[in-house]
Parts: C-alpha cells; sequence; structure tokens
C-alpha cells in the first residue's frame, strides 16, 4: 500500500430529487510515473493510481482510466445526477493493488 | 569575473524589459474571508517600499483559483492529516495536542505572531520550534524533523486557522536584536551571484526571472504547496532553496541564521493576511 | 524507437494529419488515438477542451473537457514522454459529460481531447499549452 493515501470527496448534503450535482475528489499520491531517476540513475518504477470510478446507489458515474500523466494527488470534478437518496462510493485503484474507497451519503430535499 | 557575473547580470535584468504588474484580484477564501493581499508597508520599511504584496497577486489565474477553495487547495488534505496527528496521543505523557489545546479552532492568532520572543526560554522561537518544544517537555514524544511532513503539516494546519488575520510579529524589545541581525542578512550580498534577498524581491520583484514572475518574497503564505514539488514547504526550506540557487553557501532549516530571517522576513509582511497553506509555484 | 522528443517531432512532421487539424503526432499517440477510434475519422465538433494557455508549471495544469452527447472522452499530451493522460468514461447518473483534472505536461505541446459520441462518431479538439521554465526555484 503507498505511504499515506488519503481520499477526500466533497459531495453536498442534499439535493433536489433529479438535480446534477457538482462532486470534487482529492486524493493524497505520489503518482510515481515511471520517468524520475534516483540518484545512481536509474530509473524509479512508475506506481500511479490508475482508475478512478464513483458509482451512485450501484450505477456507475463515471469511470476514469488514468495514466502517469495525471498530477500527484489527483483530482477530479464532475456532474452527477441524484434520482434518490443514497450513497456515492468512491474507489481509486492503484497499481500495486490497493483499493482506496470513500463514501458519502446524500438525502434528498 | 565576480564583476562580469554581476555586471552582466545587471545589465540582462536592466535590458529585459519584462515587467508585470501583480495582477488586481482579491483573494476570498471559500467566499467567506476576503483576505488582505495588499496593504501599506510597515513602517519599518516604508522608506524603502510603498506596498507590501502576498504572492498570491504574481502568480497565474489558475494557481490563483486553487487557493481560494478549501477543496480545490491541495494544501489542505495535508492539513487534514495534521488535524488526525492533533487528536493522536504520543509520548511518555500519553497526551495529544488537543489534551491541552482543545481544537485546531483555538489556535487562531498563534501563526500571526510567530516567531516570537519566548520569556522561558529566553530566545526568539519559530512556530516549529514551539511544536518540537510542546513535543519533547509536555508529551515526552520525540521531535519532529524540522521540515518533514509531520511537522509542515502541523504549521499548515496552524496557519490555517489564522487565515485572515494579519501578521504581527513584534520586531522590538527581547526580539529585536534577532531582527536586526535578520535584516543584515536580508540585504548582505553572498555567493557566486552576489545577491542579496532584497536585489530581487525589494529591488526588481515584478520583475520576470526567466518566465516566473518575482514576487516580494513575502511568507504570509507559509506553509505552501509548491506546484513544482506538489508538497508543502516550510519557510526555512524555501531559504534554503533560494539561497542555494543564487550560488551561495546556505544555512541550514531551523538555524539561528534563519531564525532571524525569518523573523525579518515575517515583518515585511505584517499587515498581508495569514495566508497558509498557500498555493505558490 | 526511443520515443525522445527529437524522435516526436521528426516522425511528427511526416506523421498524419488528423482531420484537418495539423497537429504533429507521434507513433504512441497514433496509436492511442486508432486503438481508440479503431480507425475510424474525426470531426471536429461536440467536445471542448480547456487549458491554460501559459501554465504556470507543468507539475500541475488545470484541464477541463466538455461535451453534450460524449460517451467517452480521450485526453493526449503529445509531447510528453507517453502521450495518455485519462480516458473519462461517463457512466448512466453523469449528470453532463464534462470533467476537470489536472495533468502534468514535459514542456509547451499540444493537448489533444478526443470525444467518443453517443452516435457512435468521433471529434476532437486541441489546446496548445505553453509551459514555463521558472527562475530561481529552491
Amino acid at each position: 500500500m503507498a505511504k499515506d493515501v488519503k481520499p477526500r470527496v466533497k459531495v453536498p448534503k442534499s439535493a433536489a430529487a433529479g438535480e446534477a450535482i457538482t462532486i470534487k475528489t482529492l486524493i493524497s499520491h505520489n503518482m510515481e510515473s515511471g520517468q524520475r531517476k534516483d540518484k545512481e540513475g536509474n530509473a524509479i518504477p512508475r506506481s500511479i493510481i490508475n482508475r478512478f470510478t464513483c458509482d451512485f446507489n450501484g450505477e456507475n458515474v463515471i469511470d476514469v482510466a488514468m495514466e502517469p500523466a495525471i498530477s500527484t494527488n489527483p483530482y477530479f470534478e464532475f456532474e452527477a445526477l441524484v434520482p434518490e437518496a443514497g450513497e456515492f462510493k468512491f474507489t481509486w485503484y492503484d497499481d500495486d493493488g490497493s483499493v482506496y474507497e470513500e463514501s458519502k451519503m446524500i438525502a434528498i430535499g | 569575473m565576480k564583476k562580469l557575473t554581476s555586471a552582466l547580470l545587471a545589465s540582462v535584468i536592466a535590458s529585459t524589459p519584462l515587467w508585470a504588474d501583480p495582477v488586481d484580484d482579491t483573494l476570498i477564501l471559500n467566499e467567506e474571508i476576503t483576505m488582505v493581499t495588499r496593504t501599506a508597508a510597515p513602517a519599518h520599511m516604508a522608506d524603502v517600499v510603498d506596498e507590501v504584496m502576498s504572492g498570491w497577486l504574481f502568480r497565474g489565474t489558475e494557481t490563483r483559483a486553487m487557493q481560494a477553495d478549501d477543496f480545490d487547495n491541495p494544501g489542505m488534505i495535508f492539513v487534514e492529516q495534521a488535524e488526525e496527528a492533533w487528536n493522536t496521543a504520543e509520548g511518555s505523557e500519553g497526551k495529544s495536542c488537543s489534551s491541552c489545546h482543545n481544537d485546531p479552532a483555538s489556535m487562531a492568532g498563534v501563526r500571526p505572531v510567530y516567531p516570537k520572543f519566548n520569556e522561558k526560554a529566553g530566545e526568539v522561537r519559530t512556530l516549529e520550534m514551539q511544536v518540537n518544544d510542546c513535543r519533547e517537555n509536555q508529551m515526552g514524544a520525540e521531535p519532529w524533523k524540522y521540515s518533514g511532513g509531520d511537522m509542515v503539516n502541523m504549521t499548515a494546519l496552524l496557519a490555517s486557522v489564522s487565515r485572515g488575520m494579519p501578521v504581527n510579529v513584534a520586531i522590538d524589545g527581547p526580539a529585536q536584536s534577532t531582527w536586526e541581525a535578520g535584516k543584515e542578512l536580508y540585504y548582505t550580498r553572498t555567493g557566486q551571484l552576489e545577491l542579496a534577498c532584497a536585489s530581487c524581491h525589494e529591488a526588481n520583484y515584478g520583475m520576470m526571472i526567466r518566465a516566473d514572475h518575482l514576487s516580494q518574497g513575502q511568507i504570509n503564505g507559509f506553509p505552501t504547496y509548491r506546484l513544482k514539488n506538489t508538497k508543502l514547504n516550510s519557510a526555512h526550506s524555501r531559504f534554503k532553496g533560494c539561497i542555494r540557487d543564487t550560488r551561495a553557501e546556505t544555512f541550514k532549516e531551523g538555524s539561528p541564521e534563519f531564525i532571524a530571517l525569518e523573523l525579518y522576513v515575517a515583518s515585511r509582511g505584517n499587515g498581508l493576511s495569514v495566508e497558509g497553506p498557500s498555493i505558490r509555484n | 524507437m526511443e520515443l525522445t522528443r527529437r524522435n516526436a517531432i521528426v516522425m511528427g512532421a511526416g506523421a498524419l494529419f488528423v482531420a484537418g487539424l495539423p497537429l504533429r503526432v507521434s507513433a504512441a499517440g497514433e496509436d492511442a488515438i486508432a486503438a481508440f477510434t479503431g480507425g475510424a475519422e474525426i470531426g471536429a465538433g461536440d467536445i471542448k477542451l480547456t487549458a491554460p494557455e501559459i501554465a504556470e508549471n507543468g507539475n500541475t495544469v488545470p484541464i477541463e473537457v466538455s461535451s453534450d452527447t460524449a460517451a467517452e472522452i480521450m485526453v493526449l499530451a503529445l509531447g510528453n514522454p507517453t502521450p495518455g493522460v485519462a480516458k473519462f468514461k461517463f457512466g448512466k447518473l453523469a449528470a453532463a459529460r464534462h470533467a476537470s483534472t489536472r495533468i502534468r505536461l514535459a514542456g509547451t505541446q499540444d493537448v489533444v481531447a478526443i470525444a467518443k459520441l453517443d452516435d457512435g462518431s468521433f471529434v476532437q479538439a486541441s489546446a496548445t499549452v505553453k509551459v514555463t521554465i521558472g527562475g530561481c526555484g529552491g
């Protein structure tokens, strides 16, 4: 598991049924690109988060395939429909096999 | 050779008429707190500079926008990590920061007056030194590395709860001799390029240094999240790098020289709002 | 063949001109595009790419892609050692075919967004981003 990986998401607490909301996500991750070299001149191997997904009540909102060109501490902003109350699930997949998750509830009102 | 280099440098700076006004923009944090990013220069330097300006005004549009929202600001995720550390007991006394200091919000007003003279210790202290003092003597915990991740996250947390408050370090009384030592460092030319802090940050702020927009070198935004290394940076770390890049022998983080320099540089920003963690290049 | 910037430029000089937009595309970039489009023609239209004209620092460049009917949007940085940046696939509950992120650019270059629209067609937009070198850095 990469060090100190911490997700952070911003989701409104409530929305009208059928409303579109803006979601922002950030996760602290080095995103080692594989391009850097260490002091001896050897390439530091790539180790990034390669995929991010957001689902709501089991239905997909967005699915992002990520390459090393995504900056350190990957940030995404996107929009989701809220048909009913429920739970947003955010998942980040690391090259090393780790999976980081975060979830946020949203009410209708 | 030295004369030639500095003459060359002077002529390059003089002949490259690349001046860009700092932007005319207002920093409103989270749509709530209006920050003071420019104000009349403090009395002690009013003879050399009219107005002091935050580094925020010298950055590009997208960088400025990133700082205006606590979610967009990647520095804040490290503040959150520090909040966890704040509440975690450590050391022989089984205490956490919160055991004595309650919640981080109650620390508002601390950052703006640091570095400051500590009566009991009989020395000027930076925030990092005070944190370690608490850790060692109150918590019985190991001190943190001066610019290590743990420390810089914590100073970011402490700065964040004081955002919007004006920097207000004392330069007289018991702090005066340290302040004057810092001032002398600020104006002393050193190294192969024979540059003093003032050479760039007082005499040439606003100019383009290659493609970078030279600021006044204020530290009201520290610790800062630098886009260049995508992490939080302390003031001493930045001093070290700047001095190294002017090809001078640099001092150590936490050294008496840097403590004095930090006090002096902080005082040049008295009146500007604390912005840490800010976002800079 | 090592994809150095020099090689990319040399290849780019004789490379595909994609649908009238004269981009210099490297072999790796061509491969990525071909894999995404299956060789279909790429037009202009329902895809917008927002990127700064001058990036303050190549490490963290904010970009935004948006479209009305894109099912999937691929972003490439044609001047990077490897051109792939990200592929956004919009699900049923995406309120808008739109996403923002921050990317790394190795130097001044063209950034390209290619969208696969709901009707199966492909469109693209590009932006030239100048990546600057700082002064004193520390």
